[in-house]
């Protein structure tokens, strides 16, 4: 383990800042909230506990161009317009986040792999922070998220009057080199101590021991078909706001935009709580929100487990639960579906 | 993500509202090999990009043909275009029917209605280039009228005319110039009375699927013997951008090809 002086951090982003790309999370004056932000001199990291928008805009941007195409008469010619990504260095990711981005992986990196994301990937360095003051709207330890002890690249802790740092892949060996000349070794005492601290008060969340007991492929049928689901997509307005803040919701549209002299096709953040999403010419199978509010917890809580190993598609970052007009979330529908299956 | 180029060499008019076409590579080649039951996605750059299935058979090493429909704003485009036209295209896509396993040494019974023919095409012609490998084909086909038939002139100059092949055609309401069967598929399903040994593939509206795999069950046929293909709104093809699923599965990655024992372990969303 090694340490820095906190006084030091700008020194720190500063030096990395002048290797590679730096983002991190930081007060937008001109959004008003913490955003994960570019560094440049004098910029300082949030107070805030986490980004007000997930972290998964650095692998799997909100809009991103697929491919190019020239038309002429009845000719189409097609350019590939990906180019080599440089390496780029995310600090401050919180353990909620650092998780998301493995479950992101289990969609893109699935054969086959979406090389837009894995270029993306493959040039980040994710560096994690430990939190020492989760809210209570976090419930990561419900999906055995530790938030004093982060995935990641490399992970940080912010005691007393150091920063400590610790590499956990050869990425983050790179990126604790790249730092050295600022930075001693030290023991990991104080870390330890923080971390037991943090534990408690994670022990204590109110929804940290969210039991998900049951939500599982086999039960698929008999959760769908549930009552409740009536009731809980009542007030459901259909606006998107969950989906877009969550860091593992990764539905995508692809879409055609016309140029002056061509055609270019993107993706885009789609939103299973749309009305168009499944739209065809002959019909839709998901007509009535209660369908579409379904298949966003079905595809986190069921689908998502069923296909994956029993990973569900939550880390508890607790970004809906802050976020939702009608203050209904992941937690309310665990606890109202819980009965079907136990 | 990054398509090819197909050529459009010929556009044939099926029916009043179903036109099949012939799609080559620059090189005036296949652009890809495929199996029958998987599917490609088309586009007009700037107008859209749809799964299709592939119709033509693999066994046809020259070109591709898609039967389409117009119903939408990329199926009205794609009819009004002209030999000749460039659009995109990528894949092979999904699952295809099991005809190397389950399927072999089999007698095969295809039920389809409407464009419903369209995806199922590619494997009749397959059992039919390779019939030693499989027992008899049995095929019952309906539409709305004669006019509506798809491939009509193959089914009787081509289909028709083979040994060990059986060709059920039918339509929904007498017409002027039909002498054969009429009435709805399902019914004639139960007409035509094939023996249990059959294993089937049906495609069709979602009426005549409902309807016409309750009168097999009534007659003895296990879900385990009937398989189905299916459709739904697709945008990568690959099982990332979300929104085709039923359940747990995809049906551009896991299907489209299910048997029915497997959609009833899944959600009745589709």
């Amino acid at each position: 383990m090694r340490k820095l002086p906190i006084d030091q951090l700008s020194a720190l982003f500063q030096t990395l800042d002048e290797k590679e790309a730096l983002y991190i999370p930081a007060d937008d004056p001109a959004a008003g909230q913490a955003r994960f932000m570019r560094y440049r001199e004098g910029l300082e990291m949030t107070h805030a506990l986490n980004t007000v928008r997930s972290a998964k805009d650095f692998f799997f941007p909100q809009t991103e161009n697929l491919v190019d195409f020239k038309l002429k008469g009845k000719e189409i010619e097609i350019i590939d317009p990906r180019t080599e990504h440089e390496d780029f260095v995310i600090f401050g990711v919180r353990a909620c986040d650092a998780r998301s981005f493995t479950i992101l992986d289990k969609v893109f990196l699935a054969d086959p792999v979406d090389t837009y994301y894995q270029s993306r990937r493959e040039h980040g360095t994710i560096v994690t922070l430990a939190c020492t003051q989760p809210e209570e709207t976090c419930f990561c330890t419900a999906f055995g998220i530790d938030p004093a002890a982060p995935e990641g690249d490399a992970r940080c802790w912010i005691e007393g009057d150091s920063l400590y740092m610790e590499a956990l892949t050869e990425k983050g060996e790179k990126f604790l080199d790249s730092v050295k000349g600022l930075t001693s070794e030290c023991g990991d005492e104080a870390v330890r101590a923080q971390q037991e601290k943090t534990r408690k008060i994670a022990e204590d969340l109110p929804f940290g021991k969210l039991n998900l007991e049951g939500f599982n492929g086999e039960n698929m049928l008999k959760l769908f078909d549930s009552k409740e689901w009536a009731s809980l997509s009542q007030a459901c307005l259909g606006c998107g706001t969950c989906t877009f803040v969550c860091p593992t919701c990764q539905c995508y549209d692809i879409r055609d935009f016309k140029t002056n002299d061509g055609v270019v096709r993107f993706r885009c953040w789609d939103s299973c709580m749309y009305s168009d999403f499944t739209k065809m010419a002959s019909g839709n199978p998901r007509l009535t929100q209660l369908e579409r509010f379904r298949q966003r917890f079905m595809h986190k809580l069921v689908y998502f487990p069923a296909n994956n190993e029993g990973e569900y598609g939550c880390v508890g970052c607790g970004r809906c639960l802050a976020k939702c007009p009608i203050s209904m979330n992941i937690v309310k529908v665990a606890k109202a579906l819980a009965e079907e299956v136990r | 993500m990054i398509p090819k180029i197909g050529v459009v060499t010929d556009i044939r008019i099926d029916t009043p509202d179903i036109k099949t076409f012939r799609v080559v590579g620059l090189d005036g080649k296949k652009v890809f090999d495929h199996m029958p039951g998987q599917c490609a996605m088309l586009s007009i750059p700037g107008v859209g990009e749809a799964m299709f299935s592939i119709t033509s058979s693999p066994t046809n090493t020259e070109y591709m043909e898609f039967s389409i429909k117009k119903c939408g704003c990329l199926t009205t485009w794609l009819h009004a275009m002209d030999v000749g036209q460039q659009i995109t295209i990528r894949g092979p896509y999904g699952k295809h029917f099991p005809v190397e396993d389950e399927f072999k040494g089999k007698d095969i019974l295809v039920i389809a209605g409407g464009v419903g023919l369209a995806p199922v095409r590619s494997v009749v012609n397959y059992i039919r280039a390779k019939r030693q490998d499989y027992g008899k084909l049995k095929i019952i086909y309906g539409s709305r009228s004669k006019d509506d038939l798809l491939d009509y002139k193959e089914i009787l100059e081509e289909w028709m005319q083979d040994e060990g092949v059986e060709v059920h055609l039918t339509i929904d309401r007498p017409q002027e110039g039909w002498d054969g069967h009429v009435g709805f598929v399902p019914n004639y399903v139960k007409e035509v009375n094939p023996s249990l040994n059959y294993t089937v593939i049906m495609c069709g509206p979602p009426i005549m699927i409902k309807f016409s795999l309750a009168n097999l069950k009534e007659m003895g046929f296990a879900e385990t013997q009937v398989y189905t293909t299916m459709e739904l709104r697709m945008k990568c093809g690959v099982g990332k951008c979300g929104r085709c699923n039923i359940g747990s599965k995809y049906v551009c990655k896991d299907g489209p090809v299910f048997r029915f024992d497997q959609l009833d372990a899944l959600p009745n969303e589709y």
